[in-house]
């Protein structure tokens, strides 16, 4: 097997050894394409990274559902009427459709987006006040800085306990000071705070000033019978968020009697779109990378070829001489393409050494994440050994052209006396 | 050794066609030192170049050893070249990277001897051309008739069953010609089969037949007494 001919090898490493200078500007080509290459591909990993690490504690496949106002007249109702959900409507709804994974029902104090007073020795935040379920917690993640988030047995037994934000820790509290097990007053009831959360970084839909009760503390508490806000809904891994809103809104109009055209009196927003979004762009960025990447490499190698021809045509007499000492045209293609192979897969590696150097500088600058969404750039083994592999093909192709050219060399004209 | 029947040569020059070799008959039998005379033009080198199967003929007969030399394709050409023969030129055309031993050893790779053999054989050959010396030395670092004492040392080292010399001593001064014919009428001593072209009388009169050359035919093909060059050196 010539691959491990050591003569053959010996043979191309003197040549390129003894043109240093030829072969570093030749390599040089290379070495910046695929610098570029890998820059291009880091950057964009760090951006996907980046965004993964903004929606980290979001489930991507989950959709939040809310009553609105009607919009047509139905069944002898105006329009305009304001639908609101009962807590039934949770387990009707995952009753009927298997999909749903998880259902968390929440309640809200005031109207959606409404703060309401919170009180504590004096102070006051404006803070919004939800009644909600542990589950909630599956589907946006609080990072709890202390305490704990609510759980089953202040469900069952109407705990008079709240988990609070930072936030509104801050308004109520001083620097400092031990917020767990103190009370917090709400429309004259008192609750004690047993966890706080802080911002992650991540897309917050409830704000850092915000005060979460449990759901039937809420219902006792703020009198709010059998009511429901709005629900947050995550649905099964292979299930598509669309098709289990469609069926929620069927049941939900069907109960509600609302028009089946009416697009406005059910609120609801599908979290996994802007997921798709965000994964397309970064893939469509990928994509794009690699494809300048690819044709910046072709370029390079080109270049190399260009040289080897130069090289070729430099080398005629010396090709000749061996063609006259008995090297066929096999032997001389192999040595001119393994020139261009070695030329190639060592410049392609002294380019991802200094890539991936510059990448490390850019993580230890950057790669935090904290001002934009740029974490951890690096390429993945299979991106590189694609790249890698792509390259090499490419130079044994482009080596080609040098290679036959070499080839056509007579040896009577190469050796014709000047 | 060596058999020609009736050759031709022509090129092409655009429209109109160059004659060159007009049916040459030649013959050489194994151990002779034969001199091909001629002016420029004369059709040597075209000679040399069919005996080399650089250059294929138009038509006629040419045996080497036994085996004919017909429409061969470039590897089998490679092939006979390296087997057969051992090319001496007259700009010696040494690999200018590569030390005096490597050049030597340079066909014997193509020959796919073993890398230790190889060092071995090229060192024994630079031995016998009383270079061992300089065995590491880039050609440059290496005087004109070093040099083509290195050629003659790689023509060797594949043990042909010819060697042909195209103007050997063309580059180098009257003395150290002589160094150099010396050593190819040793070489030819151990029974060796050598062809030099050449148009300088006194290296001519160093073989021991003279072929001469005029226009495309043989004029003159004379046995002369060899003048041994060691007396000049």
């Amino acid at each position: 097997m010539w691959l491990f001919d050591k003569d053959l090898w010996s043979e191309v490493f003197h040549t390129l050894g003894k043109n240093l200078f030829r072969t570093f500007l030749t390599m040089l080509g290379v070495i910046f394409a695929m610098i570029i290459l890998i820059l291009l591909l880091g950057s964009a990993n760090g951006m996907s990274n980046g965004f993964d690490k903004v929606f980290a504690g979001t489930a991507s496949n989950s959709l939040f559902v809310w009553g609105q106002s009607t919009s047509e007249p139905y069944k002898g109702f105006e329009r305009g009427r304001r639908i609101r959900y009962k807590i039934e409507d949770a387990d009707i709804l995952k009753r009927q459709i298997p999909e749903i994974e998880i259902l968390a029902p929440r309640i809200e104090l005031g109207s959606h987006r409404e703060t309401v007073s919170v009180y504590r020795e004096g102070r006051t935040s404006g803070s919004s006040v939800y009644g909600d379920y542990p589950e909630i917690d599956n589907i946006t993640k609080k990072k709890l800085v202390e305490g704990r988030f609510l759980n089953k047995t202040d469900i069952d037994e109407s705990k008079k306990i709240c988990v609070i934000g930072e936030e509104t820790y801050k308004l109520l509290f001083d620097k400092g000071e031990n917020a767990i097990g103190q009370d917090i007053r709400i429309n004259g009831v008192f609750f004690t705070v047993v966890g706080i959360y802080k911002p992650n970084n991540n897309i917050n839909i409830d704000g850092e000033n915000a005060v979460f009760i449990p759901f039937t503390t809420f219902q006792k508490s703020f009198n709010t019978g059998d009511r429901m806000g709005w629900m947050a809904i995550a649905v099964e891994p292979n299930t598509k968020v669309p098709v289990v809103e469609k069926q929620i809104k069927e049941i939900l109009k069907t109960k509600y009697d609302i028009h089946p055209d009416d697009k406005r009196a059910i609120g609801s927003f599908d979290m996994s779109e802007i997921f798709n979004n965000i994964s397309s762009f970064t893939n469509v960025l990928k994509g794009f990378s690699f494809f300048v990447g690819i044709f910046t490499l072709l370029a390079g190698v080109i270049a190399i070829s260009n040289i080897l021809l130069i090289t070729v045509k430099e080398r005629t007499k010396e090709i000749g001489v061996r063609r006259a000492l008995g090297a066929t045209p096999k032997v001389v293609r192999r040595q001119i393409i393994v020139e261009a192979i070695v030329l190639t897969a060592f410049a392609g590696l002294i380019g991802f050494a200094i890539s991936v150097g510059i990448l490390a500088m850019l993580n230890a600058q950057w790669g935090s994440g904290e001002d934009f969404p740029f974490v951890n750039p690096m390429i993945s083994i299979p991106q590189f050994g694609i790249s890698f592999l792509l390259m090499v093909s490419l130079s044994v192709l482009i080596g080609l052209i040098p290679a036959n050219k070499a080839v056509k060399v007579r040896p009577i004209e190469a050796l014709r006396e000047e | 050794m060596i058999e020609i029947k009736d050759l031709h040569k022509s090129y092409r020059m655009g429209s109109n066609s160059l004659h060159v070799l007009k049916g040459i008959n030649f013959s050489a039998k194994a151990g002779e030192l034969v001199a091909i005379m001629g002016s420029s033009g004369s059709g040597k080198s075209t000679l040399l170049n069919i005996l080399g199967m650089l250059d294929g003929a138009d038509s006629g007969e040419y045996v080497l050893d036994g085996v004919p030399i017909k429409d061969l394709t470039e590897t089998k050409a490679a092939q006979y070249r390296n087997k057969f023969l051992g090319f001496i030129f007259q700009s010696f055309n040494l690999i200018n990277y590569k030390s005096a031993l490597e050049n030597v050893a340079l066909p014997l790779y193509y020959q796919k001897v073993g890398r230790k053999e190889r060092q071995e054989k090229a060192l024994n050959y630079l031995e016998r051309v009383g270079l061992k010396e300089w065995a590491t030395h880039l050609p440059s670092e290496l005087s004109g008739g070093q040099k083509q004492r290195v050629a003659i040392a790689r023509a060797m080292a594949a043990e042909p069953k010819v060697l042909l010399a195209d103007e050997p001593t063309g580059a180098l001064d009257s003395k150290t010609s002589y160094e150099v014919m010396d050593l190819i009428q040793k070489i030819n001593d151990e029974g060796n089969t050598i062809l030099v072209v050449t148009h300088e009388e006194d290296i001519a009169h160093m073989c021991k037949r003279i072929v001469h050359l005029k226009d495309g035919v043989i004029v003159e093909d004379k046995k002369v007494n060899q003048v041994r060059a060691e007396q000049y050196v």
